[in-house]
C-alpha cells in the first residue's frame, strides 16, 4: 500500500502535544506525565507508547532502529520499524552505535548509548503501584506525598515468603532521588544500566496514556534493603555458545538433539558485532559492513 | 565473511498479511460496501458508536476489510481517527430537537405526544426465516414497493418537536432538573481522562465504550452489583439529531451558525428512586436520571449506558460499577481488545527473568 498520509502518520498538533508532554517528562524526571494517547494502526499494548514517542520525535536527518526482545528481527519490531519507515521514509539501521532513535521493547541495548541518542522504552504498565494498589487516583496521591513504604513492604513480605525478594523484570527505581518508577519490563540485568546514562531515556504507555523519562547523567537506583541487596538475574556458570559472552544477558535454548540447555546473547546486533569482530581477529580478512 | 543473523520477521509478516488479504477473497464474492450499508446496519451503527467517528461509508468500509471483526472496524476506524485534524466543535444541541423515528417510554402509558413503536426487533419472533436463503432482488424491490404504498391509520404527530417525558415528572415535582451546563465539554480524545472524572469524561468514555462490556457491566449493576433498584426508562428515543457549528466571525449568534448535516441517535433516559434529605434532615425519595447517548441505533448498549452513568453518579462504596476508574478504563474496546492480544507477543525475556527468580527462591531454600 502506498502510504499518501502525514509525515510520521499523526497530525502537527497530535505531533506537537506530544513533544510538549516529553519536555514535561524530562522536566521531571520518573514522573508520569498523561498525554492523549492516539490511537494508531497498530494495536493498543504493541507498543503505541513508544511509537507515538518515536513519530513525534523523528527527522528526516535520524537513523531508526527497533529492538523486541533484544532482536531487530522480532516480528513486532519489523512491524514497528515499518510503520516508521513507510510513513516517515527515514534511514533504518540494527548497529546500536548507528541509530539516533532506538525504539526498545524488553531490553535496552548491551552497547552503552551516547550523549546524540534517544532511548525509547514501550511500556504496557507504567504504574509501579499498581499491583499493590489499583486505584489510579491513590497511586497518584501516593507519588505526590513520596509514600512508597509500600513498594519495601512488598519486598519485605516476599523476603519473609521465599527467603529472597522474588521480583521479576520491571524491578521498580527512584529516580533523581524522587519518583518510584517502572523501568518497563525490562530484565533487572538492565536497571543499572539506566543509572547515570548518557543518553536520553524516554518511557512511552499508550493504553495508560503517560509519558515519563529519565533524562541523561540521572540518578537511577533499584529499591532494596542494607541486607538484602538488589540483584540481577544471574547467568553464573553460564555464556553464549556462539561468542563465550559472560556479561551480557543471555537467552536459555534447547538443543533439540542433545536435549540440553545453551545460552545465546540477547541482544542480537550485538551478538552479530562481537562474532564478526571475532571472525576478524582469527582470519584476518576484512571488516564489516 | 561475518555471521548473518536468522532473518525471517520481515517475511513471514508478509506472508501472514497475504493469508489474511486471501482469506477475505478466496470465495470468489465481492462483498459490497453498499450491501453492508444495507442490509448491516445495526453493525454499521455500533461500529461508529464504538469508534466514535460518525461516518456510515466508512464504517461499513471498515466492516468489509475486517471481514465482519467489530473488534478489528473499531480498531481501524479509531486508527483513521487519528489522522484527522479536529477543527470544530458543534453547538449545543437539545435532542429536543431530534426528528424522532422510534420513542417508547415503559414508565407512563400514555406520555405526552404519544409512543412511537419506529423499527425494532423487540417483538419479532425469533424463528430462523428460511425463505431468505433465497430472497431475490426482485421480491426485495417489490416488498419494500408495497410497504411504501401501505396507507397506515396512525394519528398525527410532531415528529420534530416532542416534548421529553422527564418534563413530566418535573412538573409533578417528582424531578429536580440540574441547571444546564454549555461549557465546553472535556475531551477525552485531546486530554487524558483524570480521576475524579467529570461527567462529560465519564459519558464520553462510555458511548465509546465496547457494547458487549457497556452492557455486561450494565447488567450486573442491575443485578445486584451497584444499582439499588430496577430502574425504568423513561423515555428512549431514536431520530435524527440536527448539527450545528457556529460561525467564527459571529461565534454567539445562532442563527448564524452552519448546518452541517444531521446524524441518527439513541438516547435514553432511566428513572431510578434516590432519597433527599432536605435542610431539616427530613428524608423522602425522589427520582434521579441515568443518561445514554450515542451514535445509531444502540438500544441496549444506550439503556446500560444509562445505568452506569447513574451509579457512577451515585456511587454504593464497594460496588464495581460504582467505581469510575473499574468501569471507564475497561470498557473501551481497542484498549481491552490490544492488551489482551498483545499476549500473543514474545515475552522471552520477562519470562527469563521470572524463570531465574523462582529458580533462585528454590535454590535458596524457604524462609526461616
Amino acid at each position: 500500500m502506498n502510504y499518501q498520509g502525514n509525515y510520521a502518520f499523526l497530525d502537527e498538533n497530535s505531533k506537537k502535544e506530544i513533544r510538549r508532554t516529553i519536555l514535561k517528562a524530562v522536566a521531571i524526571p520518573g514522573y508520569q506525565v498523561p498525554f492523549a494517547s492516539r490511537e494508531l494502526p497498530i494495536a493498543r499494548g504493541w507498543g503505541t507508547g513508544g511509537l507515538q514517542v518515536s513519530l513525534s520525535l523523528v527527522g528526516e536527518e535520524d537513523v531508526v532502529k527497533v529492538i523486541d526482545q533484544g532482536s531487530d528481527e522480532s516480528v513486532n519490531a519489523v512491524n514497528i520499524k515499518k510503520m516508521i519507515t513507510d510513513t516517515t521514509g527515514v534511514d533504518t539501521t540494527i548497529h546500536t552505535i548507528e541509530s539516533t532513535i532506538i525504539q526498545s521493547r524488553h531490553r535496552i541495548p548491551e552497547v552503552p548509548l551516547t550523549e546524540e541518542q534517544i532511548l525509547v522504552l514501550q511500556v504496557p504498565l507504567p504504574e509501579p503501584l499498581r499491583l499493590i494498589e489499583p486505584s489510579e487516583r491513590k497511586t497518584k496521591e501516593m507519588h505526590a506525598y513520596g509514600e512508597y513504604s509500600v513498594s519495601w513492604l512488598h519486598i519485605f513480605e516476599q523476603i519473609v515468603r521465599y527467603g529472597k525478594a522474588s521480583m521479576q523484570s520491571d524491578y521498580p527505581v527512584i529516580v533523581n532521588g524522587h519518583y518510584l518508577m517502572a523501568p518497563s519490563p525490562i530484565p533487572r540485568f538492565d536497571n543499572p544500566k539506566m543509572n547515570q546514562n548518557e543518553g536520553l531515556i524516554l518511557l512511552g504507555a499508550g493504553r495508560e496514556k503517560k509519558i515519563y523519562a529519565v533524562p541523561p547523567y540521572t540518578d537511577v537506583v533499584s529499591i532494596d534493603f542494607e541486607d538484602y541487596p538488589f540483584e540481577t538475574e544471574s547467568f553464573s556458570g553460564a555464556a553464549c555458545r556462539m561468542t563465550g559472552l559472560t556479561d551480557v544477558f543471555l537467552d536459555e535454548l534447547q538443543d533439540e538433539k542433545t536435549g540440553e540447555s545453551y545460552y545465546l546473547t540477547n541482544d542480537q546486533s550485538y551478538m552479530l558485532e562481537v562474532l564478526n569482530e571475532q571472525q576478524n581477529t582469527v582470519t584476518g580478512g576484512g571488516t564489516h559492513e | 565473511m561475518g555471521y548473518v543473523a536468522v532473518k525471517g520477521g520481515q517475511k513471514a509478516i508478509e506472508r501472514s498479511n497475504l493469508a489474511l488479504d486471501y482469506d477475505r477473497i478466496k470465495d470468489g464474492r465481492v462483498l459490497d460496501v453498499a450491501d453492508i450499508l444495507a442490509g448491516m446496519r445495526p453493525l454499521v451503527d455500533q461500529v461508529m458508536s464504538e469508534s466514535s467517528l460518525y461516518d456510515e461509508e466508512l464504517a461499513a468500509l471498515a466492516i468489509k476489510q475486517a471481514s465482519g471483526s467489530m473488534e478489528e472496524a473499531v480498531f481501524l476506524m479509531r486508527a483513521h481517527r487519528s489522522t484527522l485534524a479536529r477543527l470544530y466543535y458543534t453547538n449545543t444541541t437539545s435532542t429536543k430537537s431530534m426528528f424522532v423515528e422510534r420513542r417508547i417510554s415503559a414508565s407512563f402509558k400514555d406520555i405526552p405526544g404519544g409512543q412511537l413503536l419506529g423499527s425494532a426487533s423487540d417483538f419479532k419472533q425469533r424463528f430462523l426465516d428460511f425463505d431468505l436463503l433465497n430472497e431475490t432482488q426482485e421480491q426485495v424491490r417489490e416488498t419494500a414497493e408495497n410497504f411504501e404504498k401501505k396507507e397506515f391509520d396512525a394519528p398525527v404527530m410532531n415528529l420534530r418537536q416532542l416534548p421529553k417525558v422527564i418534563d413530566y415528572l418535573e412538573e409533578e415535582g417528582l424531578y429536580t432538573s440540574q441547571p444546564l451546563n454549555d461549557r465546553e465539554p472535556d475531551d477525552i480524545t485531546k486530554s487524558s481522562i483524570q480521576f475524579p472524572t467529570s461527567r462529560s469524561q465519564r459519558l464520553q468514555s462510555l458511548t465509546r465504550g465496547q457494547t458487549g462490556a457497556v452492557t455486561s457491566l450494565g447488567y450486573a449493576g442491575i443485578r445486584g452489583y451497584g444499582v439499588a433498584s430496577h430502574p425504568n426508562i423513561g423515555e428512549l428515543r431514536v431520530g435524527e439529531l440536527p448539527l450545528h457549528v457556529s460561525d467564527a466571525r459571529h461565534p454567539d449568534e445562532e442563527d448564524q451558525a452552519y448546518y452541517i448535516g444531521s446524524i441518527i441517535t439513541t438516547e435514553v433516559e432511566s428513572f431510578l428512586p434516590i432519597d433527599v434529605t432536605d435542610k431539616d434532615g427530613k428524608t423522602t425519595q425522589s427520582f434521579a436520571v441515568g443518561y445514554g447517548l450515542t451514535f445509531g441505533q444502540n438500544e441496549t448498549k444506550t439503556i446500560a449506558m444509562s445505568v452506569l452513568d447513574y451509579s457512577l453518579e451515585h456511587p454504593v462504596d464497594g460496588y464495581p460499577t460504582s467505581d469510575e476508574e473499574f468501569v471507564l478504563l475497561h470498557v473501551d474496546s481497542v484498549e481491552s481488545t490490544g492488551f489482551i492480544s498483545h499476549l500473543k507477543l514474545p515475552h522471552y525475556v520477562t519470562f527469563q527473568s521470572l524463570l531465574d527468580g523462582i529458580r533462585e527462591i528454590k535454590k535458596g531454600g524457604t524462609a526461616e
